[in-house]
């Protein structure tokens, strides 16, 4: 008797795809949400830092301060909001937050350039948002150094040397990405974040439903197995899930215009391999939780490490170890490696195979822990 | 003499509360075994260990000839089992409940469409197959409960308080099916609250505290006892219990 029946199985499937049509709250969640936190969530998460709010004090007020300042805004990564005259209406203006770079052009400015003195202008930059302060600095810095650059080519055309050599250039070419957009690297992430949370749910309630209503005691006194049970439930969420996944896909490609430069096919394949690992997960969290409630609360409690150990916020690369080794517990973690390299690096399953295998066992374990929780609970 | 069921000092305990203490009892096949005893004696535990759902702390038993340990997949597939709260899909139609355990049973094909077609007749839901379980009354479900779990022809009956807040027509309509389908031959074990339901099996069991009190046939117990009807039986064995249990506490609470 110790075989899988696919009569029972079937029978199961076809029980599942009758209640999910008659179960409008959850289609609707299974088709239309993912949709829209990809819509909504695509324009906030834009690490893109550019037209930081400056505040100009220019004591000097000549050419070539105010060239200066152009030089500033011409990069559209400032955008003078506003002019002032003390520092203390300038550090006022940081601390409500109005502003995060204040610069500063001494009143000599002018002067010491035509004389051929160094001069130097300051910048305060709030350091609150490291990301922005990093960018504004940086930033600064190379204006400031291209306009030296600039200024000594004249002072020298002056004196008769025509040209100016610089000894040491860098030439960067930004791979797979090269406009550094983080949509791009951001949509395929999201993609597998939404994905992932969506499935969880809809099967973490299927199981937990049945306890729920007592229709599973009924099923359990059935030669029905967990195995077939488990598997019959997943089924038809792996289809549902695959066609959700389909539509943000192309969502995701077409409205904000990130490319796929992989293969479409083995995407797809490797994306139906973490449905059901996210499905199998789901089902893992119903036999932990007792009431349709407590799948919830499960549910959300997985979010935030997923957002923030599965390398879809900060790279897994800097975290210490025990952190990335509790980030290997959440599936999104191999999906995230497997959606870039194929959304951005085109690269295939030579590149991949670790974290496919990731997956897979992954899903196998937990598929396992699932049934014999499963089973223990009859007791 | 067959027996459907068979227990031998059958013990079920929960951390260190006894739910059934040494159960011993044999019930003939073909018969109506009436399993009686207040909420919380430990009937439906028994029931649980004899479905094969709970494993036994102590003790042994067959079902249909089944050890209910090692063979519990064989006995599922030949017993049939409803219990007192509605456990169908009430968000699938009556046929799909039925289309569903016959999947589950492995019923296909003619087989499935003459049992459907008898089914569905016997519980009187003919016209009434696209209708979702759940907007079904109380006396309709439970016989659409029975349906299924006759559905695939089970040797072993067993129905926890099946008649639980069901109104008398149906109760009627109900107990005529199950007197019907021992003359069939099929085993009926049967819990309830009722007395006049009780006095219409074959054999009764009293159960309280997880003991079996007593058995045997509803007239033996009323002249054994010396009582009126069934009722008086039920009434002055759980006081005799009571009291029993208290002066146990008293002379407890003296040491």
């Amino acid at each position: 008797m110790k075989h899988f029946s696919l009569s029972r199985y079937r029978a199961i499937v076809r029980k599942e795809l009758i209640q999910i049509r008659r179960d409008k709250p959850s289609m609707a969640i299974a088709l239309i949400l993912p949709f829209m936190m990809l819509f909504l969530f695509g324009y906030a998460i834009n690490t893109d830092v550019d037209e930081i709010a400056t505040s100009v004090w220019d004591q000097s007020q000549t050419a070539q301060s105010r060239e200066l300042v152009a030089n500033f805004t011409n990069t559209e990564i400032f955008r003078t909001v506003s002019y002032v005259s003390s520092y203390a209406e300038m550090e006022k203006l940081i601390d409500n937050g109005s502003v995060h770079v204040g610069l500063v052009i001494p009143p000599d400015y002018a002067k010491q350039l035509d004389r051929g003195e160094p001069a130097a202008v300051q910048l305060l930059i709030d350091g609150s948002d490291p990301n922005i302060a990093r960018t504004a600095a940086a930033n600064a810095q190379l204006i400031v150094q291209q306009k030296a650059i600039a200024i000594q080519e004249k002072n020298l055309q002056k004196e008769g040397v025509w040209k100016l050599e610089q000894p040491l250039q860098a030439e960067t070419r930004v791979l797979f990405n090269p406009e550094m957009k983080s949509i791009v690297f951001n949509i395929p992430g999201l993609i597998g974040l939404i994905m992932q949370n969506v499935t969880m749910i809809l099967t973490a309630f299927s199981l937990v439903r049945e306890k729920e209503r007592g229709t599973m005691e009924q099923l359990n006194v059935t030669p029905i197995r967990p195995i077939e049970l488990l598997t019959g439930k997943i089924t038809p969420y792996v289809f549902i899930g695959s066609f959700s996944f389909s539509i943000v896909l192309l969502f995701g490609t077409l409205w904000f215009g990130v490319p796929i430069k992989g293969s479409l096919p083995l995407l797809f394949v490797l994306s139906v391999l973490f449905l059901i690992t996210t499905l199998t997960l789901g089902i893992f969290i119903s036999t932990v939780a007792k009431t349709q409630l407590q799948a919830m609360q499960v549910s959300f409690a997985l979010i935030l490490p997923s957002v923030l150990l599965s390398g879809f916020m900060f790279p897994r690369e800097t975290m210490p170890l025990v952190i990335k080794w509790l980030g290997g517990l959440v599936p999104l973690t191999y999906f995230l490696e497997i959606l870039r390299g194929i959304f951005l690096k085109g690269v295939g399953l030579a590149a991949l195979w670790k974290d496919t295998l990731g997956m897979v066992i992954f899903s196998c374990l937990i598929i396992t822990i699932a049934i014999l929780r499963f089973r223990k609970q009859l007791d | 003499m067959s027996c459907a069921i068979q227990c031998k000092n059958l013990t079920k305990k929960f951390h260190n509360r006894i739910a059934v203490n040494d159960l011993t009892l044999s019930i003939k096949k073909g018969s109506i075994y009436g399993f009686l005893g207040p909420n919380g004696s430990g009937k439906s535990t028994t029931i649980r260990m004899l479905c094969g759902l709970l494993v036994p702390t102590s003790g042994s038993g067959t079902v249909l000839g089944f050890d209910v340990t090692k063979e519990s997949e064989s006995i599922k597939q030949r017993i049939g089992y409803m219990s007192q709260k509605f456990s169908l899909y009430e968000d699938l139609t009556v046929e799909e409940n039925l289309q569903f355990y016959a999947g589950v049973y492995g019923i296909a094909g003619r087989e499935l469409k003459q049992r459907k077609a008898d089914l569905i007749e016997m519980a009187g839901l003919t016209g009434r197959e696209k209708q979702l379980a759940g907007s079904l009354s109380g006396g309709w479900k439970q016989r659409l409960a029975l349906s299924c779990a006759l559905l695939h022809r089970p040797e072993l009956l067993i129905l926890d308080e099946p008649t639980a807040g069901v109104d008398p027509v149906s109760r009627r309509i109900f107990w005529d099916v199950i007197h019907d389908l021992a003359r069939q031959g099929i085993t009926i074990l049967v819990t309830t609250h009722y007395m006049d339901e009780a006095e219409t099996c074959d054999e009764i069991g009293f159960i309280f505290f997880g003991n079996l009190l007593t058995h045997g046939t509803p007239k033996s117990l009323i002249s054994e006892m010396n009582a009126d009807n069934l009722e008086d039986v039920f009434i002055t064995l759980v006081q005799q219990q009571e009291a029993a249990q208290a002066e146990l506490g008293q002379k407890v609470g003296r040491k």
